[in-house]
C-alpha cells in the first residue's frame, strides 16, 4: 500500500472541506471492502483517505409514507449511504415492504463482508458484477448526492457510466438512497446464477419487477441484468416485448430472447461470453416468471 | 515486545489511535497504511488472529469490531480508532472456555488449526446475532470461513452443538458492544 493520510471528519461540512482541499488526491472510504483491496493492489493510490464513519445520520433506515391529495400512496424507503448490507438485509420494515431489497442484499458475498460493506460504498465502487444495482434499478431507486454547493438526485439507473466509473464527481458524497415502494399488483425478484461457490460474484444476475394488470397481462416491467457488461444493463427492448402483453409462456420466451441483444458479457473464469448470453436468456425467463408469480394484488 | 518489520518505514505519517482490544485500552501510533491484523499481531502481540488470503475471502483473520464481524486483513487500523475489538484471545472469559471453543474440542472442529481462530470468532458472533440458529443459519453464517483441510462437517457439528450448549447454560454472551 502506498502511504496516505487518513481523515475522520465528524460532519458532512468538514468532509466536503477536505474533499475540496485535496481534490483528485482524496478518496472517500465507507466500509473499506473495495477501496482497501484496491489500495493493497495499488490500483488506487490516494494521498488522502476520508472516512465517513464518524459523520452522524448516514446510516439510518427510514420509511416515509407517501401522501398525495390526502390519500396514502406506497411511500418510500430512505436508506443512509453508510448503512451496511447486513443492516439492510435484517431490517424488519424492509423485509416486509421491500422484500426484494432485503433478499438481494442477503445474497451479497459473506456475512463478514455484509457487516462491513455499505450501500453507498458499493454503489460508488461501480462494479458491474455487484448484486444490489440491478435490484435497485429495477425498483426505480434514486441516489441522493451532496457536495459543498448543492444536493442532486440521480436515478441509480444513470449512476453507472462505465467499468468502475460512476457519475459521482470530485467533491461529492452519496448520502442516501431512496427506494419507492412497489405499486399495488407488482412483484419483484433477483436471481443470481452462482455455478462456482456460494460467495462468488454472479456469473449472470437478473432483477425483474413486474406489475400485473387486468387478467394475466403485464402492465409494466423492468428487467435489469448484472455481470453482463461494463455497467448494469437495463433490457428496455426485452421489457417492451412484454409490456401490455399477456404473461404467457410464449411472450416470456420472446422476452428472454430479446435480452440476448441487450447484453455484452466478457469471457472470464466464470464462463465464456456466449455461455453468459445463454444464461442471461434463461435467467431472464425465470426471473419474469417468478416476479409475475410474486405480484401482490391490490 | 515483538519486533515489527512493518512499522516506521521512512516517510510514513503516523497517527494516534485508541483501540480497546478484549477489554483493554491501547494507545497506539501507527501509519495510516497499517492494517488491523498487523496492528493486532505485531503491535500488540496478539498472534491468535491469522492471516490467510489477505483479500477478505478466507475468514482466518475474522475479528469483531464493535461487535461486527470484520475481516481484519482489509480493515485499516486508523478506521477502527475508538472501536472495541474482540479477538480469539478475548473469547474465553475468566479462564473458562467459551461454549464454542468447548464444542470445537468436543466435536473435532479443527484439523490443522489455522482457520480455527476465525471459525470460532465467527461462530461466537453467530450466537450473539442468532442465539438459536438452525443448520441453514449456521451454513449461511459460516460460509465465509474456509477450511482448507475441508473439515466442514465437524465444524458444522461443533457450531450446532455450541448453540445448544450456550442455550442451555445461557452463559455465551460476550461484552462486545452493540451487535446488530
Amino acid at each position: 500500500m502506498i502511504d496516505f493520510q487518513y481523515h475522520s471528519p465528524e460532519s458532512l461540512a468538514e468532509a466536503f472541506e477536505l474533499l475540496d482541499r485535496y481534490g483528485d488526491d482524496a478518496r472517500v472510504i465507507a466500509g473499506g471492502t473495495a477501496l482497501v483491496l484496491q489500495m493493497k493492489q495499488r490500483l488506487a493510490q490516494p494521498g488522502h483517505v476520508i472516512g465517513l464513519r464518524r459523520i452522524p445520520g448516514l446510516s439510518d433506515i427510514r420509511w416515509e409514507s407517501g401522501r398525495e391529495a390526502g390519500r396514502e400512496t406506497g411511500g418510500e424507503a430512505r436508506i443512509g449511504s453508510m448503512t451496511t448490507h447486513q443492516e439492510i438485509e435484517s431490517d424488519s420494515i424492509l423485509k416486509d415492504r421491500l422484500p426484494l431489497i432485503a433478499s438481494t442484499f442477503k445474497q451479497v458475498s459473506t456475512p463478514r463482508i455484509r457487516s462491513m460493506a455499505t450501500l453507498g460504498g458499493g454503489l460508488a465502487h461501480g462494479d458491474p458484477n455487484q448484486d444490489p444495482p440491478p435490484a435497485l434499478i429495477a425498483l426505480g431507486a434514486i441516489a441522493v448526492i451532496r457536495s459543498n454547493a448543492e444536493e442532486r438526485v440521480v436515478p441509480v439507473e444513470d449512476l453507472f457510466i462505465d467499468y468502475y466509473e460512476t457519475d459521482l464527481r470530485p467533491g461529492e458524497i452519496m448520502t442516501s438512497v431512496i427506494i419507492p415502494a412497489l405499486p399495488a399488483g407488482a412483484g419483484g425478484v433477483y436471481l443470481k446464477f452462482l455455478p462456482k461457490t456460494a460467495d462468488d460474484y454472479a456469473t449472470v444476475s437478473v432483477a425483474a419487477v413486474v406489475t400485473k394488470g387486468e387478467g394475466n397481462t403485464c402492465q409494466d416491467i423492468r428487467i435489469v441484468l448484472g455481470s453482463v457488461g461494463m455497467t448494469p444493463v437495463r433490457a428496455t427492448e426485452a421489457e417492451a416485448v412484454l409490456r401490455g402483453q399477456g404473461l404467457d409462456e410464449r411472450n416470456i420466451r420472446d422476452c428472454g430472447e430479446a435480452v440476448r441483444e441487450a447484453v455484452d458479457p466478457l469471457d472470464d473464469f466464470r464462463g465464456s461470453a456466449s455461455y453468459k448470453r445463454d444464461m442471461a436468456e434463461v435467467f431472464t425467463r425465470r426471473a419474469v416468471q417468478q416476479a409475475a408469480a410474486a405480484c401482490r394484488m391490490a | 515486545m515483538i519486533i515489527n518489520p512493518l512499522i516506521h518505514k521512512t516517510g510514513l505519517m503516523n497517527q494516534q489511535i485508541k483501540l480497546t482490544v478484549n477489554g483493554i485500552d491501547h494507545q497506539l501510533e501507527v501509519p495510516a497504511t497499517r492494517l488491523l491484523i498487523d496492528c493486532l499481531r505485531y503491535d500488540l502481540g496478539l498472534t491468535g488472529t491469522k492471516e490467510g488470503c489477505s483479500v477478505s475471502v478466507c475468514g482466518a483473520c475474522t475479528v469483531l469490531v464493535d461487535g461486527r464481524l470484520s475481516a481484519s486483513c482489509i480493515t485499516l487500523a486508523v478506521a477502527a480508532d475508538g472501536a472495541a475489538i474482540t479477538t480469539i484471545e478475548g473469547v474465553a472469559q475468566g479462564g473458562n472456555l467459551h461454549p464454542v471453543q468447548q464444542a470445537f474440542i468436543d466435536h473435532g472442529g479443527y484439523q490443522c488449526g489455522i482457520c480455527t481462530p476465525g471459525q470460532v470468532v465467527a461462530a461466537v458472533a453467530l450466537l450473539e446475532a442468532i442465539p438459536d440458529p438452525n443448520e441453514d443459519d449456521v451454513r449461511e453464517w459460516m460460509k465465509g470461513n474456509l477450511c482448507r483441510c475441508t473439515g466442514y462437517y465437524a465444524i458444522m457439528q461443533s457450531v450446532v452443538n455450541a448453540a445448544r450448549l450456550a442455550h442451555q447454560s445461557g452463559s455465551h454472551r460476550l461484552d462486545t458492544g452493540d451487535l446488530r
